[in-house]
């Protein structure tokens, strides 16, 4: 009974990477989690504009999204983790944008993709087009461009999964912060007159002020077209 | 009051029509996998037969009319890239040669080569993405689309080199193009030209006499020749039908009339023959760009084009065969630098006007495909 093996005891590495390793996969629930929901994200096929062509062509062979687990693209909204929000939103497709968010399941993620989807990008004086998709859903992450080249949108992608890792299956951190109070959807604007009422969502987007050269956006003095 | 159309709160809903008999109204789109982009269909349907169709559109209207009146000629340009934002070059190419109408500007001989060269690339680029979109609403999911994306890399490589941007090339200019080619490009694009057909050949095993798209396809969507021309249909849709019009060979635009080819027609103007247009356009646009790459001869790629672009006052439409019709610009000046009006004759608009003759009296899926056979593109039909 006297072997050297039992008698020389050594502190163990019990990290998922070094148990793994050993062939024992020994974890924390958070980790085995987050790793497995990073890895099968289930983007929303949702084409709006120019980004849509290369969201498709990321999904391509060269490109190949499928090395991320995100190439199942889920017409549904019931069944999809994340929305690429790829390309312009107009003020007449925002109410359809909003609601489609709201009937995905949580958690559930936002990429902005290209100039559009962030601030209006190119069309930003256009009357009809709507200066950033966060002013209704959070963002998780932004990805400028016009469009986006596809290794933009897999590096988005990537640290999008960096996000999830991150997050905490107890507690709050996994729903979005909007949420606090118990609502489950976000209100959906409507397009009345001329322009989407209510203007933004609180909860998620407050209008820069630090600025006082800028307005709504814009340059001030600009007229609004 | 308001103007916007929003979805039924259903999706859905059920009327009777005058014997009783239930008739199911489905709002398709804007969010709909099939529908190319946000278009909305509202369907009516007796069963599965489409009774009735409204096509609703306007989701994607990003004002591009109206911001080019309030910018200069030049400025312009990188927006027309986002119109039919699968073929930026020839989108360039439409309005440069509107506003070289406007003032007078020789073009020189090498540039109308080179917009030759791109124009056909991209014709390449929009043709394969079609038909894999196209066999995609067949339900073949994936497979041929793929194959096409494969293709488009290649082609979106070269365009790549050349302008500094795969798909908003903004790469054309009034009286010429913007750069000159780097080195080894031609070399590149001679043998991405040369490879093509063996590719089309493949594609054509997969896909011509493939049982099932023949079912789904042939006499299917059917438009004749004289609905055709009454409909204002252009491009591989107007051909399909057997109307001998491709504005390449009617106006010669540019260098056309130096090249040998031919216009592929069809002969029923269904789904089918829409589809074979296209891949035989291709076969004739790699014939096309042979020859331009063996003739591209040497010189300037500018012209002589004014410093500061301030036509005089007038109009002037210019138009070419764009991968879906007939691409438009019609410009109105006041004198000043910046345009009066700013028109755009956009060919999947005025396609997408013959979808409800089309598709009435068909079946849903067939619907579905012979909207993927007009070609639309949500950029170009919103503006």
């Amino acid at each position: 009974m006297n072997s050297p093996e039992l008698s020389d005891r050594k502190e163990v590495d019990l990290s998922p990477e070094a148990t793994a390793k050993a062939g024992v996969i020994l974890s924390s629930l958070d980790w085995i989690y987050n790793w497995s929901r990073s890895n099968s994200v289930w983007p929303l096929q949702f084409g709006l504009a120019c980004c849509a062509i290369e969201m498709i062509g990321t999904a391509g062979s060269r490109h190949d999204i499928a090395r991320f687990g995100a190439e199942v693209f889920r017409p549904s909204p019931r069944q999809s983790d994340l929305m690429i929000v790829s390309g312009t939103v107009t003020k007449k497709m925002a109410p359809q944008v909003v609601r489609i968010y709201n009937q995905m399941p949580e958690p559930k993620y936002v990429i902005a993709m290209g100039a559009c989807a962030i601030s209006g990008g190119p069309f930003k004086q256009g009357y009809n087009v709507l200066k950033g998709i966060d002013r209704y859903i959070p963002v998780d992450v932004y990805l400028p461009g016009c469009p986006p080249r596809p290794e933009a949108l897999l590096h988005s992608l990537m640290t999008l999964q960096e996000k999830i890792k991150r997050q905490k299956s107890l507690g709050r951190n996994i729903t979005n912060p909007a949420y606090a109070d118990g609502r489950r959807v976000y209100p959906v604007p409507e397009l009345k007159g001329d322009d989407l009422v209510p203007p933004f969502n609180p909860d998620v987007w407050t209008p820069p002020t630090a600025n006082p050269n800028v307005e709504d956006g814009c340059p001030k003095g600009r007229p609004a077209r | 009051m308001s103007p916007v159309q929003t979805m039924p709160p259903r999706g859905y809903h059920l009327s009777k029509d005058e014997l009783g008999a239930d008739i199911l109204e489905v709002a398709m789109g804007p969010h709909h996998p099939s529908t190319h982009g946000v278009f909305r269909m509202d369907l009516k349907l007796d069963g599965e037969t489409v009774v009735d169709l409204k096509p609703v559109f306007g989701y994607l209207h990003r004002n591009h009319e109206k911001i080019a009146e309030d910018i200069s000629y030049p400025m312009s340009m990188p927006f027309t890239d986002r119109l039919d934002y699968l073929c930026g070059m020839t989108n360039n190419w439409a309005y440069a040669l509107s506003a070289e109408k406007l003032i007078e500007i020789e073009v020189p001989e090498r540039a109308e080569y080179l917009r030759v060269i791109v124009g056909e690339l991209t014709r390449l680029v929009n043709h394969c993405l079609l038909i894999g979109f196209f066999i995609n609403d067949l339900g073949a999911l994936g497979t041929p689309l793929l194959y096409a994306l494969r293709e488009r890399e290649k082609i979106l490589d070269l365009f790549e080199v050349l302008s500094g941007a795969r798909m908003m090339v903004n790469y054309i200019r009034f009286g010429g193009v913007r750069c000159d080619l780097p080195e080894g490009w031609l070399g590149e694009c001679q043998r991405i030209v040369d490879a093509f057909p063996a590719f089309l050949d493949e594609y054509e095993t997969l896909l011509t006499e493939n049982e099932i798209i023949i079912a789904r396809a042939q006499n299917v969507g059917v438009v004749t020749r004289e609905e055709a021309i009454d409909f204002s249909l252009t491009g591989p849709m107007l051909r399909a039908s057997g109307v001998n019009y491709d504005i390449r060979k009617v106006d010669r635009y540019g260098i056309y009339d130096r090249f040998d080819f031919k216009i592929p027609i069809g002969g029923h103007g269904d789904c089918y023959d829409r589809f074979m247009v296209r891949m035989l356009e291709m076969r004739e646009s790699v014939k096309i760009l042979k020859q331009a790459i063996r003739d591209l001869p040497d010189g300037n790629i500018m012209g002589k084009a004014p410093k500061i672009f301030r036509p005089a006052p007038g109009e002037a439409y210019g138009r070419i065969e764009a991968p879906k019709g007939e691409l438009g610009f019609y410009l109105i000046s006041d004198g000043t630098p910046i345009p009066y009006r700013f028109k755009v004759r956009p060919p999947s608009f005025v396609n997408l006007t013959a979808l409800r003759h089309m598709c009435l009296g068909h079946k849903v899926a067939d619907a579905v495909i012979i909207l993927g056979s007009i070609d639309i593109v949500l950029g170009e039909v919103d503006r």
